[in-house]
C-alpha cells in the first residue's frame, strides 16, 4: 500500500504523488498555479545545506520550497520506484 | 482595418528567455523608462515589421500567471489589460514561453490567449528542448492553442525573423481559444461589463478578459468600493455554488494543458540526469555550498575593490586633467572656481564610482542570468528565515552593497508587502559605494599611512562593512517582530537550469545601470554641487589675501575657514552645531554632514571646499584633517572623532535619491520619513556612545 507522508519528511530520491493540501487555502493558489496540484508526481531531489528550504522536481523543473510550506502538503510515495 | 499604431505587449515565465528575445527582436532600440505613478521599470523598443513599419513593443515584469499576488505582477496584468495611463491598450501579444519547460509555460500562454488579443506565441529555447529529448509537434499545438507558434533560439537569434514576420500580418487574427467554464461565471462577466471603468476604446475586446481576471482576485487591484464589492458578492456566490472553484479553475487547466501535452510533446530518455542537477549536487552540496558562495562572493568584491581600483585612478586622472584645462583656458575669477572646484569637483567625485558600479552588476547580471542567483537564495535563505526575510531579499540587499537606489528597486521582485518593506526599511544599511570615499578618507585620517597599518586599514573596512550588514538584519528582525509582524513568507522560487550567461543581455544591464548611475550624477549630483558652492561662497566676504589658486596644501588653520563661516553653510552649519557637539563635531563637520544628506560621498568634496583643497585627491584632504585645529587649539580629528564620523555615515541616511526612490516604491512620505529619523536616531546614539564613552575610558 502507498504510505502517505509529508512532502517536508520525503529524503533525497524518492518521488511520489500530491495527494492534498492542509492549511489556509489561500496559500496553495500560488503553488497551483505553478503546476503543484493534487495527482502531480514529485521528486524530492535535495535539501539546503542548512536542512532548509528544499528541493523538489516537478513537471520537469526546480522548485525551491520552505519546510513550514513543505509540511502542509501531502505525498503518497511510490513504494515501488525506490531502489 | 484600424490604422492605430501597433503596440505590442511582451509577456512570459520569468526564466523564459523572455529579455533575450527582447534584446533580440529589438536590438539596440530601445529604452529604459518608469511607469507613470510607480516606479517598475519598464523597457519598451522598437522593431521593424515585414513592410518597414516600426511597431512599438513593451518588455513587461515575468510571472507565472496572470492572477497578479505582486506589484511586479499587477503592472503586467494592468499593461496588458490598457490599464496604465499614458501606454496605449496592447494591439498585440507575444509570449515567450519556454519549450523546455513547456508544460508551466502554457499556464500564462492560456491565461493571455483567452483574453482575446490577437497573440502569438514564441516557442522560446528549441535548443534547450531538443538536448532534454523533447520532440514538440509545432503544427499541432499552434491547432490546439489556435494562435501562430514560432519556435525560436533567441541566444542564437534563430526564429527572430519569423517571429517579425508572424507579426507583421496585418490585420492579425484574433484568437478564438474558449476553455469551458460553467454558466455562472458568464453571468458574471456580463453583470461586471458595465461597471468596470470606462475605456477609451468603445468596443475592447480586453473587456471580458478583464471582468474574468477580476472575479478570480484575492484582493482589490485598485477598483475602489462600489466595483469590488460587487466582486465580491459573485466571489461569494461561487463559494456557495461550487466550493474549491479557485483551485478547480487551476487544475482544469493543467487538465486542458495535460492532454495538449500528450499530444504533441514526446520524450526520450526523460529520466536522464540533467547536467543542472549535476553541477548542483556539487554547487549546492552540504558541505561545499557555502564555501562555493563565500568564493562567488569575495571574487565580487575583489573585483570591486583592486580591479575596478586602476579604472577610477584613470577617471581621477581625467578629470584633474580638466579641471586643469579649465584652470588654464579660463580666466580667474567666480565663474572659474565655481567651474573648477564647484561643478568638476563635485561631479567627479561621484563619477568617479562609475567602474565599481559598472563590476557590480556585470557580476549581479552575470550570477541571474547564469542561474547562480537563485542558488544563493535557496543556500542562504534559512539564514535570511531566521530575521524574517525571504531568501529574495538577498539580492535587493546585495545590491545595496553598490547603491541603495537599485537594491531598493530589486525588492519589488519580493511578493509579500511586508517582506518588500522591511527589505526597503534596512537595504539602506548596507555599505553602499557612496559611502567609501567617506570611509576611505576617514581611515586615512585616523590611521597614520606606511605598509604597516595597511592591514589595520583592511579591517577596520571590512569591519565597517560587516556592522553594516548585521545592523541591516537585526533591525530586520526587530521590525519583523514590532512593526511589521506578519506570517513568515513563503519561498517558492525557481531554481532555473543553469545556462550560459548571454553576454548581450548582462552588458546590456550593465550599461543600463551605468548610464542611469551617470544620469543621476550628471542631473542631482551636477545640480547640489552647483548649490553646495553657492552657500558655501556666498554671501561673498572678500578674501584677496588668500587667493584660491595658492591655497594649495599649505593651508593656514584659521585663514581658509573664515571665509566658509561667513557663508550660508557656514551660518547653518554654526545654528546646528549644539545637535552634532556631543558627537564630537564642529560646525565645519557639522557643514559637511549636512551636506551630505544630498549624497554621502558629497562629504569628501564639501571637506575639500572647507579646508580649500584644490584637487580632491584623498592625500591633501587627509592632511589638511591632520593639520585641523578646533578653535581651542587643539586636534580636531582625533581618532575618537573619526570613528564617530565613521559610525554615523555607517548608519545613517545621508541620500536624498534613496530618500526619493522609497517615497517612489511605497507611494507614501510615511515610510521614507520614518526610515530617514530612525536611521539618523540610531546613527547619532551610536556615535554617541562611540565618542562618549571612547572619551570616559580615557581615549581621545
Amino acid at each position: 500500500m502507498d504510505q502517505l507522508i509529508q512532502l517536508s519528511a520525503m529524503a533525497p530520491g524518492q518521488t511520489g504523488v500530491v495527494d492534498g493540501f492542509s492549511g489556509r487555502e489561500s496559500e496553495q493558489y500560488r503553488l497551483m498555479e505553478m503546476g503543484l496540484l493534487p495527482g502531480t508526481e514529485v521528486r524530492f531531489v535535495r535539501r539546503a545545506p542548512l536542512g532548509g528550504p528544499l528541493e523538489v522536481e516537478i513537471r520537469g523543473f526546480h522548485l525551491s520550497l520552505r519546510l513550514q510550506e513543505a509540511e502542509r502538503i501531502g505525498i503518497k510515495l511510490f513504494q515501488d520506484l525506490e531502489h | 482595418m484600424s490604422t492605430e499604431s501597433p503596440f505590442v505587449a511582451l509577456i512570459g515565465n520569468p526564466n523564459s528567455g523572455k529579455t533575450t528575445l527582447f534584446n533580440a527582436l529589438t536590438g539596440l532600440r530601445q529604452k529604459v523608462g518608469n511607469y507613470p505613478g510607480v516606479t517598475v521599470e519598464w523597457k519598451e523598443g522598437i522593431f521593424y515589421s515585414q513592410h518597414g513599419h516600426p511597431v512599438r513593443i513593451l518588455d513587461l515584469p515575468g510571472s507565472y500567471s496572470l492572477n497578479a499576488r505582486s506589484p511586479d505582477e499587477r503592472i503586467l496584468v494592468e499593461a496588458l489589460l490598457g490599464r496604465i495611463a499614458d501606454l496605449p491598450e496592447p494591439t498585440a501579444v507575444v509570449c515567450c514561453i519556454d519549450a523546455s519547460n513547456l508544460e508551466r509555460n502554457l499556464y500564462i500562454a492560456t491565461q493571455a490567449i483567452e483574453l482575446g488579443l490577437p497573440t502569438v506565441i514564441a516557442l522560446n529555447m528549441m535548443d534547450v528542448a531538443r538536448r532534454r529529448g523533447m520532440k514538440i509537434d509545432v503544427e499541432h499545438l499552434e491547432k490546439r492553442l489556435g494562435v501562430p507558434v514560432i519556435p525560436c533560439e533567441a541566444s542564437n537569434g534563430i526564429g527572430i525573423m519569423e517571429l517579425r514576420l508572424a507579426l507583421s500580418q496585418h490585420p492579425l487574427p484574433h484568437p478564438t481559444l474558449k476553455m469551458e467554464k460553467p454558466a455562472l461565471i458568464h453571468d458574471a462577466v456580463d453583470d461586471l461589463l458595465p461597471v468596470l471603468p470606462p475605456r477609451e476604446k468603445r468596443e475592447s475586446i480586453l473587456a471580458r478578459g478583464e471582468a474574468r481576471l477580476l472575479l478570480s482576485s484575492d484582493e482589490d487591484p485598485g477598483l475602489g468600493g462600489p466595483v469590488w464589492t460587487r466582486v465580491m458578492l459573485w466571489q461569494l456566490r461561487f463559494d456557495r455554488e461550487m466550493p474549491g472553484w479557485r483551485s478547480e479553475w487551476i487544475t482544469s487547466r493543467y487538465a486542458w494543458i495535460g492532454e495538449v501535452m500528450k499530444e504533441s510533446v514526446k520524450r526520450f530518455n526523460p529520466n536522464k540526469m540533467t547536467m543542472t542537477e549535476r553541477v548542483d549536487n556539487f554547487l549546492l552540496h552540504p558541505w561545499i555550498g557555502f564555501p562555493v558562495l563565500g568564493l562567488v562572493m569575495g571574487i565580487l568584491f575583489y573585483s570591486i575593490f583592486t580591479l575596478a581600483v586602476p579604472f577610477m585612478d584613470m577617471i581621477d586622472g581625467g578629470i584633474g586633467w580638466l579641471g586643469e584645462m579649465a584652470s588654464a583656458v579660463m580666466p580667474d575669477g567666480q565663474v572659474k572656481n565655481l567651474v573648477v572646484d564647484g561643478i568638476l569637483g563635485g561631479v567627479g567625485g561621484v563619477v568617479i564610482f562609475l567602474p565599481q558600479i559598472i563590476f557590480l552588476f556585470f557580476f549581479i547580471s552575470m550570477l541571474e542570468s547564469t542561474g547562480y542567483m537563485a542558488r544563493a537564495a535557496f543556500i542562504l535563505d534559512r539564514v535570511m528565515s531566521r530575521v524574517g526575510l525571504h531568501g529574495r531579499s538577498f539580492i535587493p540587499l546585495l545590491s545595496s552593497y553598490a547603491c541603495a537606489v537599485p537594491g531598493i528597486m530589486a525588492a519589488r521582485t519580493i511578493e509579500s508587502p511586508k517582506d518588500r518593506l522591511v527589505t526597503i526599511m534596512v537595504a539602506p544599511f548596507m555599505t553602499c559605494a557612496a559611502r567609501l570615499p567617506v570611509y576611505l578618507v576617514m581611515i586615512a585620517a585616523l590611521l597614520p599611512s606606511g605598509p604597516g597599518h595597511a592591514t589595520q586599514k583592511s579591517l577596520l573596512l571590512l569591519f565597517l562593512y560587516f556592522i553594516g550588514t548585521i545592523v541591516a538584519l537585526l533591525t530586520a528582525w526587530f521590525f519583523r517582530k514590532t512593526l511589521l509582524r506578519g506570517p513568515s513568507p513563503t519561498m517558492v522560487m525557481e531554481l532555473p537550469p543553469y545556462r550560459l550567461p548571454n553576454w548581450h543581455s548582462v552588458l546590456r544591464e550593465m550599461f543600463d545601470r551605468a548610464w542611469m548611475f551617470l544620469k543621476r550624477a550628471g542631473t542631482i549630483i551636477f545640480a547640489l554641487s552647483i548649490l553646495l558652492w553657492f552657500l558655501m561662497n556666498y554671501p561673498h566676504m572678500e578674501d584677496e589675501t588668500l587667493p584660491a589658486d595658492a591655497a594649495g596644501v599649505e593651508l593656514v588653520d584659521t585663514e581658509p575657514a573664515s571665509a566658509v563661516e561667513g557663508s550660508f553653510a557656514g551660518m547653518l552649519g554654526r545654528t546646528l552645531e549644539p545637535v552634532f557637539a556631543p558627537i564630537g563635531y564642529d560646525w565645519k563637520i557639522t557643514m559637511g554632514v549636512l551636506s551630505s544628506f544630498a549624497a554621502r560621498e558629497v562629504f569628501v568634496s564639501t571637506m575639500a571646499i572647507v579646508y580649500r583643497v584644490d584637487e580632491e585627491e584623498s592625500d591633501s584632504v587627509v592632511q589638511a584633517f591632520r593639520d585641523a585645529r578646533r578653535e581651542d587649539g587643539s586636534a580636531l580629528f582625533t581618532p575618537l572623532t573619526c570613528l564617530s564620523i565613521l559610525i554615523f555615515f555607517a548608519f545613517a541616511l545621508q541620500c536624498i535619491s534613496t530618500v526619493a526612490v522609497v517615497r517612489r516604491e511605497t507611494m507614501t512620505w510615511r515610510w521614507p520619513v520614518f526610515q530617514f529619523v530612525y536611521m539618523f536616531a540610531f546613527a547619532w546614539l551610536m556615535a554617541f556612545i562611540v565618542y562618549q564613552g571612547g572619551q570616559l575610558i580615557g581615549f581621545s
